[in-house]
């Protein structure tokens, strides 16, 4: 035999290592990019990083070919061709900045408002905000509202602080967790190590979706819910602990409004709402000298329940005594639920048993000495080791709100929020309402030339706050904040360009956007929204919706729908920054955040999005981005990112400031802060002293180390809002007994789903439908290898998810006799698609699904037009649209959460038939062309140059 | 035909994945292609990376299967349909089948540790390894007509240029559930040899004859919530017994 190889054991993998953060996803993982011959060689997790601590998941580990993708744009492009072709010419920065400083320049100048300006994709709502603020126009938000709005006002509402990015489970404590519907690609290294840490410690995980994908395949316990119930579901969990007597009184008392007075005035303007002080303090029972006394005062024995007189001789009740006797009602019993669900009784009845039994027989403890805010001395954290997490399974109905709110409920009735081995905030959380701003967008806001007077989104605390003119006509393109929507706080993106071609509530000049694909799966009726971009106005021969300016790093559907394109740079060639004042990645125990910087320097003429608005900002002289003179403020992002401040020493870093770099929170702007970051890693990271790091919402030393870190500049405790009074006022309104009136086209739909006290109603796009005429839902699940439509651009990626079946399940297969690769048509009341289909059987039997976002049009991302994305992939949005079928009097309701706006993307009912063999899904629409002429290899070799 | 080592390696690396914690991600299949694209032998090459008929060279691949419990076996809730993410890369056999059927010796199995590699200096890419393997662990690399297939990362594992943290396969250290696990399996007290004792570790269609050093732990049982003890039922019909009770329980705080 001839002599072995010798093998290179101790090559050296790289010439450098550059750490940064990865946005393969929004998990902003840590990562090292070994950079070899000025290549990435490759890329892996930064052990060192709070968030991913050096594990890296499929999309993070294929930034390689995000990188190198030739879907990337090379230059900025001026659209030749008609709207959708395709055509554009290459043309210079200067010439894209003049033609976009003079379109913004003239609405700013004439009517600010025809500026609509969103953000899909976007880790930087700090500055967009900030910018679109400084223009002026009331138009602006990011893609909450068609993700998960329902999660955060909800949470925010409710508990102070929500999900995810607000908050997580206690991992290394939980002893029982409870998922809802989470999307596996979002926020996915943290759970997957969370999942882990539960399975080796023995803790129970269960997972409650219709689908039994990713982490439901490990969970002990699947329950397929049936779509759009889990509200009952947890309501009638909630019924059981009442009739148990399973809650923790002690913290109901003390962390909740559960002792607050509620106004039993029925037929008067302030029925329902909190018996107050004249200082406008909620008012208790005291029990030992039966008087009414604010809350908070020292020593008083609060009432749970009991009818009271007030001393202007109304009568009152404590908000708990209401939910009590509402939750107690038969009708949450787990029989009475087990149809609509779809879990049986027992199944529900052992998961209230299993809650009840961790949180009060495995109930954890603490030795560190703490004091509250009512300065109460406690000698140890005490935790409901009980824990949950939800997204948008719960979000993306249109009853997602109440849902979400329900399930706060359920933590705060446990004793289970912030505690040990419960859900925990993560700082700048938690934050009550009262700490938030309210909504601006009403004509008083903004004028021609001047800024807004304050910021576009925040929280409204009744009707008196929302976006509407003196007619109650909504004053934002998106209508969020008005009676469709009072509580859209993340403003409702899937509405804009629908309102915008129909001039209603009036028509916008120019629509700017920012990494959202609104031309293809991030709209509702796709094909309809297709049409509205290309329609012209019959007169004036214009497009309805005039001038689209759009800025991507990759050649998506939408860009083909811009009439100016500004091409983005990738994720490793951009400064960014991951903010405390945008979406923190802090962890329950520190306050944290991150970096981006170029690791690479393009090899094409693309900007960061950021620095190019700032560029923008500067031209159009708006205050924040130029001097009196005219001088550019910043130089670019980076400039912006150290020398910003949003108020005087809080800037978008919290970390290395002050001359010395040496102040976390506040301090002066540092200018080696970039460096420093750099040298640590691209991140920052400060610990929560131990006395202050549970019980945030009424921890005295986590206040005041918020206070010092400049979350806030006074403490903001948290008092969980079991009963929701804003609702009420709304109520109230509804009802013509409290002004402003509701109009009576919307009296019906707020008295039904405005409720103080959640309540379950059948989502509206269900319930508007003929049920057996529609009998299955459709719903999508997130693949954990693709991130949204980002990804097959992605050679490696798309190897992995390159087409999607429909998912039928087994017995409906057997019904209409399918087998795997036939095809089917799916009905909605607006469309059909034609699809092929897979059998499965851990499914919910009425639900159909798919994976999200794999099916592409014809031409774009780069690919081939006989690519399996989009020869068969296909868009269950195509059967979606943006209203709800008529009424009886034939209004048409918006298809999302009547309360915040959340689109409704999983209402969807179907119907299904065999269709004929077929090779093409449909519907199919005309190729788009590639917008310059990238290299576009048969075959990758990739890093053949480097190997032994 | 090519000879096995005469005697057992002093050392058997491998891996353990973990069944009971995998949700299919796909993490450990690409980081796999990545540090091994730029890594040992040549490059790990994709046909039509954008075209209709896109493919590519990998040394680890997620197979995903559902199962239907006929009956008894408690998943879940009982009866439920499950689902299996089943990782899949070379086993490195003891008795590997690949390395015998090697026509040119190519394909061998390292005396010093148990790794089964490939030559690709003395592959002619006759593709008879990847018919001989019974878990269809080995695929050609189509640009560089030869065989490819998981080295255990050996250019990461004794590298001495990285720290001594992570010289472990990139599939083991980026698995963010922790369901992969890197060791020697001769010796009893490795963290492996005792995973798989306690855990049941076990070989993957061991009918074959091919004693394959990477061990699969099973799912761990699972309790339905059903079976979970009710809870206590209060004498409480109506509301005013449990107000009554939240009276007591205010005097108690």
């Amino acid at each position: 035999m001839k002599p072995r190889e010798r093998v290179a054991l101790s090559r050296p993998v790289a010439d450098e290592v550059r750490k940064t953060t990865c946005y393969m996803c929004a998990c902003r993982c840590g990562i090292n990019v070994h950079i070899k011959d000025g290549k990435i060689r490759y890329i892996e997790g930064n052990r060192d990083h709070p968030v991913n601590k050096g594990v890296l998941c499929a999309k993070g580990s294929a930034g390689i070919m995000q990188h190198y993708a030739p879907a990337r744009l090379r230059a900025p492009l001026k659209r030749v061709g008609p709207r959708g072709s395709g055509e554009f010419q290459e043309i210079s920065w200067e010439e894209a900045l003049s033609i976009a400083t003079g379109w913004l320049g003239e609405v700013r100048n004439t009517d600010p408002k025809k500026l609509a300006f969103f953000t899909g994709r976007d880790q930087s709502q700090s500055l967009t905000g900030y910018w679109a603020q400084q223009y002026g126009t009331p138009n602006y938000a990011a893609h909450g509202g068609f993700c998960s709005v329902n999660m955060a006002a909800a949470g925010i509402m409710t508990i102070g602080g929500a999900f995810w990015e607000f908050g997580a489970p206690d991992w290394d404590r939980t002893k029982l967790f409870v998922m809802f519907g989470v999307a596996e690609d979002h926020d996915s290294n943290p759970i997957k190590m969370g999942i882990a840490k539960l399975k080796q410690r023995g803790a129970r995980f269960v997972s409650v979706n219709p689908v039994r994908t990713g982490y439901s395949a490990v969970a002990d316990n699947w329950i397929g819910i049936r779509p759009g119930t889990d509200g009952l579901m947890i309501l009638s969990v909630v019924h059981e602990l009442l009739k148990a007597r399973k809650i923790d009184v002690d913290y109901l008392v003390r962390y909740s409004n559960a002792t607050w007075l509620v106004i039993d005035a029925p037929g008067t303007a302030d029925h329902g709402l909190f018996a107050r002080d004249g200082e406008g303090k909620t008012l208790i029972h005291e029990t030992v000298t039966e008087q009414v006394v604010p809350f908070g005062t020292r020593g008083a024995r609060a009432a749970l329940s009991g009818r009271v007189r007030l001393e202007d001789g109304r009568f009152a009740v404590p908000s708990f005594q209401l939910l009590a006797e509402k939750y107690l009602d038969e009708r949450y019993a787990p029989e009475n639920v087990a149809a609509e669900t779809g879990i049986s009784a027992e199944t529900i009845r052992g998961l209230a048993s299993e809650i009840a039994r961790v949180a009060f027989d495995e109930a954890i403890s603490i030795d560190q000495p703490w004091t509250d805010t009512n300065g109460e001395r406690h000698q140890a954290y005490i935790g409901r080791p009980v824990s949950f997490h939800a997204m948008r399974g719960l979000s993306a109905h249109s009853n997602g709100f109440q849902t979400t709110r329900a399930l706060h409920i359920l933590q705060v009735l446990i004793g289970a929020v912030d505690c040990p081995g419960g859900f925990r905030f993560e700082p700048p959380y938690p934050k009550p309402v009262g700490a938030h701003p309210t909504p601006h967008g009403r004509a008083e806001h903004f004028g021609s030339n001047k800024p807004m007077s304050g910021p576009h989104l925040g929280f409204p605390r009744g009707p008196e706050d929302m976006l509407i003119d003196a007619d109650g006509q909504p004053t934002r393109i998106d209508k969020a904040f008005s009676w469709d929507a009072p509580f859209a706080v993340h403003g409702a993106m899937h509405m804009v360009i629908a309102n915008a071609h129909a001039g209603d509530p009036y028509p916008v000049d120019v629509l700017f956007l920012y990494m959202a694909n609104m031309a293809w799966n991030s709209s509702m009726n796709t094909a309809g929204v297709i049409k509205m971009l290309e329609d012209k106005d019959e007169k004036t021969g214009e497009y309805r919706i005039p001038k689209i300016i759009y800025s991507d790093a990759y050649a998506s559907e939408m860009v083909a729908y811009a009439d100016l394109v500004l091409p983005d740079t990738t994720y490793l060639e951009r400064y960014d920054c991951i903010s405390l004042l945008d979406r923190p990645i802090s962890e329950p125990d520190a306050v944290q955040d991150a970096i981006r910087w170029p690791v690479l320097q393009p090899d094409r003429d693309v900007r960061a999005f950021q620095s190019v608005l700032i560029d923008l900002g500067a031209r159009l002289r708006l205050p924040g981005f130029a001097d009196n003179h005219g001088k550019p403020l910043y130089k670019d992002y980076a400039d912006y990112i150290v020398r910003h401040e949003r108020r005087p020493g809080i800037g978008p870093l919290a970390g290395f400031r002050g001359s010395n770099g040496d102040r976390a929170g506040r301090g002066a702007a540092n200018r080696d802060q970039l460096k420093r970051y750099i040298d640590n890693g691209s991140f920052f990271s400060t610990h929560i002293p131990m006395e202050a790091q549970f019980f945030k919402h009424a921890n005295q030393a986590y206040q005041d180390f918020a206070v010092r870190m400049g979350f806030f500049d006074t403490p903001q405790p948290v008092i969980f809002q079991l009963y929701q009074e804003s609702l009420q006022k709304f109520r109230l309104s509804a009802q013509g007994l409290r002004e402003p009136h509701a109009p009576q086209t919307h009296r019906q739909r707020i008295l039904e789903a405005f409720d103080p006290l959640p309540d379950w109603y059948r989502p509206l796009g269900e319930a508007l439908i003929d049920r057996t005429e529609y009998p299955y839902h459709a719903i999508t699940q997130r693949p954990a290898a693709m991130y949204h439509s980002w990804g097959s651009m992605n050679a490696w990626l798309r190897q992995i998810h390159t087409k999607n079946p429909l998912y039928v399940p087994g017995p409906l297969c057997d019904e209409l006799s399918l087998d795997d690769g036939d095809w089917v048509w799916v009905i909605s009341h607006h469309g059909r698609i034609k699809v092929e289909v897979a059998r499965m059987e851990a499914v919910n039997s009425s639900t159909l699904w798919t994976w999200n976002a794999i099916g592409k049009r014809k031409g774009a991302w780069g690919l081939d037009k006989g690519a399996p994305e989009a020869k068969k992939g296909f868009l269950l949005n195509h059967l979606i649209h943006e209203l709800l079928p008529p009424r009886e009097d034939g209004m048409r309701w918006s298809n999302s959460d009547p309360i915040t706006g959340q689109a409704a993307w999983y209402d969807l009912r179907v119907r299904i038939e065999k269709a004929d063999p077929a090779s093409n899904s449909e519907p199919q629409f005309p190729a788009v062309a590639r917008p310059g002429p990238e290299p576009h290899p048969d075959e990758l070799r990739y890093g053949q140059e480097w190997t032994s | 035909m090519t000879s096995l080592p005469s005697v057992s390696p002093p050392k058997k690396l491998g891996l353990v994945i973990d069944l009971d914690v995998c949700v299919g991600c796909h993490a450990c299949v690409v980081n796999c292609k990545e540090w091994n694209t730029g890594g040992y032998g040549s490059a790990l090459s994709d046909q039509a990376p954008y075209g209709a008929d896109v493919s590519g060279a990998w040394l680890n691949r997620v197979h995903t299967f559902e199962v239907v419990p006929e009956g008894g076996e408690v998943v879940g809730e009982a009866g439920d349909a499950r689902i299996v993410h089943f990782p899949k890369s070379c086993l490195h056999c003891d008795d590997a089948p690949c390395v015998t059927v090697c026509p040119t010796g190519a394909s061998y199995k390292r005396a010093e540790d148990g790794i089964v590699l490939v030559d690709e200096n003395m592959c002619i890419g006759c593709g008879l390894c990847a018919w001989a393997c019974p878990y269809g662990a080995r695929e050609m690399d189509l640009a560089a007509g030869v065989m490819k297939k998981c080295t255990l990362c050996v250019d990461r594992i004794y590298n001495e240029t990285l720290e001594e943290v992570d010289r472990q396969p990139a599939c083991v250290r980026t698995c963010p559930v922790n369901a992969r696990h890197f060791g020697d399996f001769s010796d009893p007290h490795s963290a492996v040899s005792i995973m798989v004792a306690e855990r049941g570790g076990i070989d993957l269609m061991p009918e074959q004859g091919t004693r394959p050093v990477n061990k699969y732990l099973p799912p761990r049982p699972r309790t339905a919530l059903s079976a979970t003890p009710p809870l206590p039922r209060e004498d409480t019909t109506g509301a005013t017994g449990f107000f009554a009770w939240l009276d007591d329980m205010l005097d108690r705080i």
